[in-house]
């Protein structure tokens, strides 16, 4: 039934639906794995780097995470070459009112004209929309530290912990119950936790195989007070690596715990 | 033939114009108000030509008004005066706008700051200053008068000051003036020589 009304972008189905802005969320759940988690001193976003062969050059830049401005980082999931285009947008956005202002984008708007531009390829043009879904992390003087996530619809929201790319359904019902902050009675997590949460959660999408630095990038942003400016930090093999074997000792200690009952 | 004085104190700014509309040698009003609002926190004294000024005042107030209402969030006055130089100095090579204009505003994380522009986009934050001929025998007091962390009743007196130093030795009479303070509480009228209401 879908097929008369899922060819074009600007029609709508009988049921009120846009099957290809459906289509185009859907090709993102095979994209690698993106994670953004809130925490009380900054944010991370770790992601599951694909490789699809062994005879790929390493990339001297991340394939999934890219900076949009001095205070503003993404991690990409979907399809690469329209992901380039956007984030072009978006840093021509940030960069443009920094000209206009002389103040740094707030990060809520810089989100709002990425989604602008997504879903105006949904509206008109008889264009295909963009196969992106972005996870934007950023801190601003009014609101500090926000993460938001972005879709092909063009729609957005925030988040305190989300996840985005394959499997991330599982992710996110592991986030729902790790995740602590002050209104479930919890307390947000440190950034360290927050990393260690991040890991797990990647352990859990990652489809049986486990994380590990090799597989996994993990960014760090946080605020220089004294320098006045954002510090976006992607933690080296040798840092990752640690932050894997912690999890690892974590969990093998929470085993044993569980086993000595009898 | 306009002048327009500015000053800064600790916890806001006043700007001050003079009220006369004249063009060669006849005077049309003498109860023009030449220190436009911009935000409830922020006014810009204007000099030159009446349809430079308020077209230049009006593009960038409503300018301000709709950023607020689209980003539900106030723009900082350097903020605004960038905005304002950003202005004039994209106008100056296709239209320019001939107004020379002191921007003086308040807020909360930077207290009273003000703003010197010229026609050809230069800006200067500053913490007096004077545009017109005004400068030539105003400067001079400021400099003299003004200290940091001054209260709002010491620079009005200033200003009162510079008033009366134009209303003696200023060639032009300019018998009318409009005083206002920009502070914590928002935008206020202090002094006017004539109400610029219309009243008709």
């Amino acid at each position: 039934m879908a097929r008369r009304y899922d060819s074009s972008t600007t029609t709508f189905s009988p049921e009120g639906r846009l099957h290809q802005v459906e289509y185009a969320i859907e090709a993102i759940n095979n994209a690698g794995t993106c994670i953004g988690i809130l925490a009380s001193d900054g944010i991370v976003l770790a992601t599951e780097k694909r490789s699809t062969s062994s005879l790929l050059a390493v990339p001297k830049t991340s394939d999934k995470t890219y900076p949009l401005s001095s205070h503003i980082t993404c991690c990409v999931a979907g399809l690469t070459a329209d992901a380039n285009m956007l984030i072009d947008q978006a840093r021509l956005r940030a960069g443009q009112y920094e000209y206009q202002y002389q103040h740094s984008i707030p990060v809520e708007q810089l989100v709002e004209h990425v989604c602008n531009y997504k879903h105006s390829y949904t509206q008109y043009g008889g264009l295909r929309p963009f196969g992106v879904s972005f996870l934007l992390a950023g801190w601003d003087p009014i609101h500090k530290y926000q993460l938001y996530q972005t879709d092909p619809s063009g729609n957005y929201s925030g988040w305190k912990a989300t996840v985005i790319g394959s499997n991330n359904q599982a992710g996110k019902s592991l986030l729902k119950t790790e995740y602590g902050d002050e209104s479930e009675g919890g307390t947000m997590p440190t950034i360290n936790e927050a990393l260690k949460l991040a890991i797990k959660v990647l352990n859990k999408t990652m489809d049986g195989t486990l994380a590990s630095s090799e597989k996994v990038e993990l960014l760090v942003l946080t605020r220089d007070e004294e320098l006045d400016e954002c510090v976006h930090k992607i933690l080296s093999e040798v840092e990752s690596q640690a932050i894997v074997q912690e999890v690892e000792k974590e969990a093998a200690a929470e085993a044993a715990a569980t086993v000595v009952v009898s | 033939m306009d002048t327009v004085l500015g000053i800064s104190f600790d916890g806001g700014v006043i700007v001050a114009a003079d009220q006369t509309n004249a063009r060669s040698i006849l005077i049309y009003q003498h109860h023009l108000d030449k220190v436009a609002p911009l935000t409830s926190h922020s006014v810009l004294g204007c000099s030159g030509p009446n349809a430079d000024f308020v077209n230049f005042s009006e593009y960038v107030a409503k300018n301000m008004a709709l950023y607020e209402v689209t980003n539900d969030m106030k723009l900082s006055t350097n903020a605004q005066a960038n905005f304002c130089r950003g202005t004039l100095a994209q106008a100056l090579r296709k239209g320019p706008y001939q107004v020379n204009v002191l921007l003086g505003g308040w807020d909360e994380t930077t207290g009273g700051t003000l703003y010197f522009m010229d026609y050809l986009a230069a800006m200067q934050k500053v913490n007096f200053g004077a545009q017109g001929y005004a400068s030539n025998f105003c400067l001079s007091i400021f400099d003299k008068e003004w200290k940091a962390n001054m209260t709002e009743e010491e620079a009005l007196l200033v200003i009162d000051h510079c008033i009366s130093e134009l209303q003696e030795r200023f060639l032009i009479s300019q018998p009318n003036f409009m005083v206002k303070v920009v502070n914590k509480q928002g935008v206020r009228v202090v002094k006017q020589g004539a109400d610029p209401v219309e009243n008709s």
